[in-house]
């Protein structure tokens, strides 16, 4: 029997979520309890099981796209027979969203299907879903003056045989009813809630109608939600992008940001990571040009801990971090992530390297937790691995300084007064003004190259 | 100021422990406990029985069978452990995570179910089982449970109360005006706390500034800090505290140091909060492998002993969700059922009102 799997609301109230990543594909076998698919909601990042045995036969939603709540994802085929009325039942725990103009059952005449389970079960349920009611019997036991019995008439549902009439919300002189979001969002819009009817439950005016008001009311600016021109493509702000926005916005226009730049020639470092591999207490970890990148940052920190600082606007202060969260900034399928190394200054070399890898192995698989990304206090970021020199990098928000770290090429260099053909690479610092002047930034850029020209100075300065 | 006259504020907490993370059965001069091979199997049965029903109610509120869950996932050997302390006579008062105690209190798991799916509002008898109905109000329970407790000293019974609550509830007023009237009093009650080192996302340290299990002494009861992953410690200080309080000797705190390894409830997202490396060190301290290395290592048990329990809790489970998808839904007259003890003119009234008016709906 085909069954189809219905977005569930998995967190008291939610409404609708964006599907991640699915983890099966249409042919394969599937278990009670299975992962099937990530979603991510307002909340967080969800994975779900899927309640039954049998074989995919079909993805119902895209990765990236939003699903209702009560919207199928997903079909299985289990292998049972077709018992109609169970499959009723089963299929039905969420009910879709009626469409566009959908009747609401059991009025017109039309038969009221049999009940049905709705195991929407906290929040406000499906999106768009008519409530359906029963159908009141026509002589009613209950005496219907509103007047007399007010808190009754709410409690009703339409009357059987006619067609369910908006109430009007300010009939009767009672005042509009609305929830009080909808109230905020129509006071916010400047919507005048007596002037509406409602559409929602027991003539309760909806967002949708306040909104349908404001929509009504002429335009001053174009609408936001502009309509794709010929040869455009129009993708919605969200997810990562929009956390990269906000992030990039805070921080490029609050902190002054100062670029310095240095070409160094990184030979000794290349010969050096090639010499660290062979150790047997790398044997386990990668050791990459990045490892020697970021120790020689967190050594050059701690000879000027100002640069790993952050500006505290509203206690007016720098507070001077005397530990150092490494932020590393990984471009993953979902966009750009910057999780930390917690306490790497703590770290010893394959320790360091050990976090790095698990740290962009994380990153790549998308898996990065937010907690994994809060806190951090400095940052690399490797431009290197997109084939260019350098670039000026903005401030990751709080931080003081973002270290650009270029791709290593064969160069022209003068060596003892001779040309040589040597590996160079361009580092790029970036800077908050407001804490770290011209003198620091630059001897805190001068001491990372000294360490990658030559490694030595590493073990000194440690 | 003197927290803790005995060992001054500063010494380092002390941990009561009889079985290590890695399965090694050690002493502790206080509190000793003698388990035959059977009662240590039977534990371990216990413990994985209840994390697969956990597990499932996991997965039935992912598929939005259930409304929310709260996960005991992590506190498994603190809830069997102090659950399986209690004779029939002693009563417990839990939160809203108590799956173990209610497993050891004989309530039929899909009754716990029934609460979260929204089918009921409560469940199960409390006279019944002698354990009360889930209580979601943040230590509210425990001044229930001193109440009871003066019961039990009033009528001169020879029972004991525990209140279960967690870490985030040593804040709440309500918890130390129990924990004055049990002290005052001299109730019978063991004050069991749960320690996941989170209320919700508010970690450990922004409750207290001194191990919990030390506020006992500034009430005038004893505290004493267990390991709340080894379920042979919980037995055995839970059984030793019901035992002093049947016996007239007072309330007792215990502070069951563990870990909520899950999230707070299926609503929540801890890796907004806290880091992946605290869990997996917890990982390492999980209270179900070490007694599996226990009865491994000392031959109690063999691999077909272990599977033969997987597949238990493997029929469990699917019989649970089976029993959670069928059940009825509320009759709504029900409401009225357990408002007052005894028959009430006003109850009785809205009934009648609300009978009236479901009458007006064709059927
Ligand atoms: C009086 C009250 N305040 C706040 C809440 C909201 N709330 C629900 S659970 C919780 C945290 C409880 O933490 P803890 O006592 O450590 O128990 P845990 O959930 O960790 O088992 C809070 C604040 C509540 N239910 N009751
Ligand atoms: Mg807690």
């Amino acid at each position: 029997m085909r069954r189809e799997f219905k977005l569930p609301d998995v967190g008291e109230g939610l409404t609708e979520a964006e599907i991640v990543r699915w983890h099966v594909r249409p042919g394969d076998e599937v278990k009670v309890n299975q992962i099937v698919v990530e979603i991510e909601t307002a909340k967080s990042i969800v994975e779900l099981p899927i309640p039954w045995d049998g074989q995919v036969t079909g993805l119902l939603a895209d990765e990236g796209q939003t699903v209702d709540v009560g919207g199928p994802i997903i079909a299985i085929e289990t292998g049972e027979p077709a018992d109609p009325q169970t499959a009723a039942l089963a299929e039905d725990l969420v009910p879709a969203p009626p469409a566009e103009g959908a009747v609401e059952p059991g009025a017109h005449g039309s038969p009221a299907p049999k009940e049905e389970r709705q195991a929407v079960l906290v929040g406000y349920g499906v999106k768009t879903g008519a409530t359906r009611r029963r159908t009141r019997r026509t002589t009613s036991t209950i005496p219907a003056d509103p007047v007399a019995n007010p808190s009754r008439v709410e409690l009703e549902g339409p009357p059987s045989g006619a067609a369910p009439q908006p109430a009007t919300a300010t009939g009767a002189g009672r005042a509009a009813l609305a929830k009080p979001p909808v109230r905020k969002l129509a006071k916010d819009l400047g919507v005048d809630l007596a002037t509406l009817t409602g559409t929602g439950p027991q003539g309760s005016i909806t967002r949708e109608d306040v909104r349908a008001a404001t929509a009504s009311q002429p335009q001053p600016e174009p609408q936001a939600q502009a309509q794709p021109q010929a040869g455009e493509e129009r993708i919605p702000v969200k997810g990562v992008r929009k956390m990269t926005a906000q992030a990039m916005v805070a921080s490029a226009f609050t902190a002054p940001h100062v670029t310095e730049f240095l070409q160094v020639d990184v030979t000794e470092t290349m010969d050096a990571v090639r010499r660290l591999r062979t150790l047997p207490d790398f044997a386990e970890v990668k050791v990459s040009p990045l490892l020697l990148v970021a120790k020689a940052v967190l050594t050059a920190a701690r000879r000027h801990p100002m640069i790993n600082s952050s500006w505290d606007e509203a206690a007016q202060e720098i507070v001077v971090k005397h530990y150092v969260n490494l932020g590393i900034a990984a471009a993953t399928p979902r966009g750009l992530v910057v999780p930390n190394v917690k306490n790497a200054h703590q770290l010893s070399l394959p320790g360091l390297a050990a976090e790095l890898a698990q740290l962009t192995e994380t990153a790549r698989a998308g898996r990065t937790q937010p907690a994994e990304m809060a806190g951090g206090t400095i940052t690399i970021t490797n431009v290197g691995v997109f084939g260019v020199d350098a670039g000026t990098p903005i401030l990751n928000p709080g931080e003081s300084a973002i270290l650009a770290f270029g791709q290593v090429r064969d160069m022209p260099w003068v060596v003892d007064g001779a040309l040589a053909v040597r590996k160079v690479t361009t580092l790029a610092l970036s800077f908050d003004h407001r804490v770290v002047d011209g003198e620091l930034g630059s001897l805190f850029l001068r001491d990372v190259g000294a360490m990658l020209e030559d490694p030595l100075r590493m073990l000194a300065w440690s | 100021m003197t927290v803790d006259a005995s060992r001054g504020a500063d010494a380092p907490p002390e941990l009561v422990q009889l079985l290590t993370p890695e399965g090694e059965r050690v002493e502790h001069p206080d509190y000793d406990i003698d388990l035959t091979p059977e009662e240590v199997r039977s534990l371990y049965r216990d413990l994985v029985l209840v994390r697969r029903v956990d597990l499932e109610a996991v997965a039935l509120q992912r598929q939005g069978e259930l409304g929310i869950w709260a996960s005991l996932l992590g506190q498994e050997a603190a809830q069997i452990g102090s659950g399986r302390a209690l004779t029939d006579a002693d009563m417990a008062f839990p939160t809203y995570r108590e799956h173990g105690v209610a497993w050891c209190r004989d309530v039929d798991p899909v009754k716990l179910l029934g609460m979260f799916r929204g089918v009921n509002h409560g469940g199960w008898d409390p006279k019944e089982h002698n354990f009360h109905l889930y209580t979601i109000v943040i230590g509210s329970q425990t001044l229930h449970a001193v109440g009871y407790a003066m019961g039990i000293q009033r009528d001169d019974a020879t029972a004991a109360t525990i209140a279960y609550f967690g870490d985030g509830a040593t804040s709440q007023g309500d918890v130390n005006e129990s924990f004055i009237w049990a002290s005052v009093f001299n109730a019978p009650i063991v004050f069991f706390c749960q320690n996941n080192q989170w209320a919700i996302s508010e970690p450990l340290e922004k409750q207290t500034r001194i191990p919990l299990y030390r506020r006992a002494s500034g009430f005038g009861f004893p505290g004493v800090r267990v390991d709340g992953n080894d379920v042979f410690a919980c037995l055995a200080v839970t059984r030793q505290a019901l035992k002093n309080a049947r016996e007239g000797q007072g309330p007792m705190l215990i502070e069951a140091f563990t870990y909520r390894m899950g999230a707070h409830t299926s609503s929540d997202d801890p890796t907004r909060y806290r880091v992946a490396s605290e869990l997996e060190a917890w990982k390492l301290k999980d209270p179900i492998e070490r007694v599996k290395a226990y009865l491994f290592k000392n031959e109690l048990a063999d691999q077909a002993y272990f599977d033969s329990i997987e597949a238990e809790a493997d029929q469990l489970g699917a019989d649970l969700r089976a029993r959670c998808l069928a059940m009825p839904d509320p009759e709504p007259l029900a409401i009225f059922d357990h408002v007052y003890s005894e028959p009430h003119a006003l109850i009785d009234e809205e009934r009648a009102q609300y009978a009236a008016y479901l009458e007006g709906f064709e059927r």
